[in-house]
């Protein structure tokens, strides 16, 4: 019998090792797997590299991870925000490396690589001082950049409600960037509200099919 | 000469908003957009991080942490709104679909270039979300801006000094002052607050303007 539920958050991460490259999903805290993060650190791994859109909120989640100086590099899109000091005194201090990438980029960068494409062109920021150096292509009369994937060993996810298999429904904007990071590194881990028996999720609204998620974590509502 | 307020500009932009337009309205002054769209209309407003037909903040105590918009703020759904994840809201964005963005400005150059994302100051961390996506994806971009800065400079510019978020991207521009196209032809004059003439206008900002054949 498959069973990808895991018994609980630092079992979940345990593996996760010394210079990985960890997605993280979230639009802020909204769909940030808080549990997930708060394992991560207790486990102890070091020299990550972490992709989320964001580069931590106030002083907990993503934010925590970064002030337990684990993290030696970050790739994001919008680092800088009215409560990201935690980020904001380590990036002065040259203590984490930042790789700027525009939102629509970093999506698609991220789709490319769980969809085993070599790379992409895209439209978005040629021109500017983030493709500065990176080839450029005329197609059909407009610019594009050469950007490539940008795949991980581990994604952390949150979702609303989880089978023993790993399909996946999601709650609202708490969505944005689960399902394209579950396929895009080689080990998904999904923190969910609830998990219900095979057959509870109705296959035509399932969003992240089971295939892109190694384990599930089921985390109580607080 | 009478300037117009943040409030009256945002309803000179949502004036040319027609119905059934599918619209991202950028973080910052271009959200006051919302609250001018007639009621009569409808129109489907897109927030990047995941939504389309997002309605109004909620009533205070309704707010769900779990429904935001792009600047993280609580937000609504309209019945028959959806949500979805990054790669397609993305994919609304750079490959067309939307209509409109409204976007606020650093600077915009005559020939429609926009800055809007970073000073290109050494000591600001820089961040540009999906600036450069909507500058470079929807139909039609509409600029909303002050048309000084609180300088007294031009941030309608002959040449953009700060960093670039897209090129020869910018439609219309609106500002306190006129509301000007970007055409082919170079900067037209569509409208201007009373008091104010062509003249001055290109004294203050510097750039060559022609008043467009017909206002709209």
């Amino acid at each position: 019998m498959i069973d990808k539920t895991m018994a609980s958050p630092a079992a979940a991460v345990a593996d996760i090792f010394d210079g990985a490259t960890v997605m993280i999903g979230g639009f802020g805290t909204a769909g940030m797997p808080a549990e997930l993060i708060d394992a991560l650190i207790a486990q102890g791994a070091r020299e990550l590299t972490i992709i989320n859109n964001n580069a931590g909120n106030g002083d907990s989640g993503l934010a925590a991870l970064l002030a337990a100086r684990r993290v030696r590099k970050i790739v994001c899109s919008f680092p800088r925000q009215s409560d990201s000091q935690v980020f904001d005194g380590l990036f002065r201090a040259g203590e984490i490396e930042l790789e700027l990438v525009p939102q629509g980029n970093l999506a698609c960068r991220i789709e490319a690589a769980g969809a085993g494409l070599g790379a992409i062109f895209t439209p978005t920021g040629y021109g500017t001082t983030l493709a500065a150096g990176k080839e450029a292509r005329r197609i059909d009369g407009r610019d594009y950049v050469l950007e490539y994937p940008i795949g991980a060993d581990f994604a952390l996810i949150k979702a609303q409600r989880a089978d023993r298999w790993g399909n996946l429904v999601y709650r609202k904007t708490a969505r944005n960037f689960g399902p394209i990071m579950a396929r895009a590194a080689r080990c998904t881990i999904a923190q969910v509200s609830a998990t219900v028996e095979l057959g509870e999720l109705d296959p035509e609204v399932i969003v992240t099919p089971g295939i892109f998620v190694q384990r599930v974590v089921s985390i109580e509502e607080a | 000469m009478k300037r117009m307020t943040r409030d009256e500009v945002a309803a000179r932009v949502a004036r040319d908003i027609p119905e059934g337009a599918y619209v991202n309205l950028g973080i910052g002054a271009p959200t006051k957009v919302a609250n001018y769209l007639p009621a009569d209309r409808e129109i489907f407003l897109h927030s990047e991080n995941g939504l389309l037909g997002m309605g109004p903040a909620p009533a205070p105590g309704k707010e769900d942490p779990e429904l935001i918009n792009a600047g993280k703020e609580p937000v609504t759904l309209l019945e028959g709104g959806a949500y979805f994840h990054h790669g397609d809201s993305f994919a609304m964005m750079r490959g067309g679909h939307l209509d409109i963005c409204v976007l606020g400005a650093f600077q915009v150059s005559a020939h429609g270039d926009l800055a809007n994302w970073h000073t290109g100051a050494p000591e600001a961390i820089p961040a540009v979300g999906g600036a450069m996506d909507l500058a470079i994806g929807a139909k039609q971009v509409f600029v909303m801006m002050d048309l000084l800065t609180k300088g007294g400079e031009s941030k309608l510019v002959a040449e953009c000094t700060y960093p670039l978020t897209g090129i020869a991207c910018v439609d219309r521009i609106y500002t306190d002052l006129a509301v000007i196209d970007v055409t082919d032809a170079g900067l037209r004059v569509i409208e201007m607050v009373d008091g104010l003439t062509l003249e001055r206008l290109g004294e203050l900002t510097g750039v060559p303007l022609a008043l467009a054949e017909q206002p709209a």
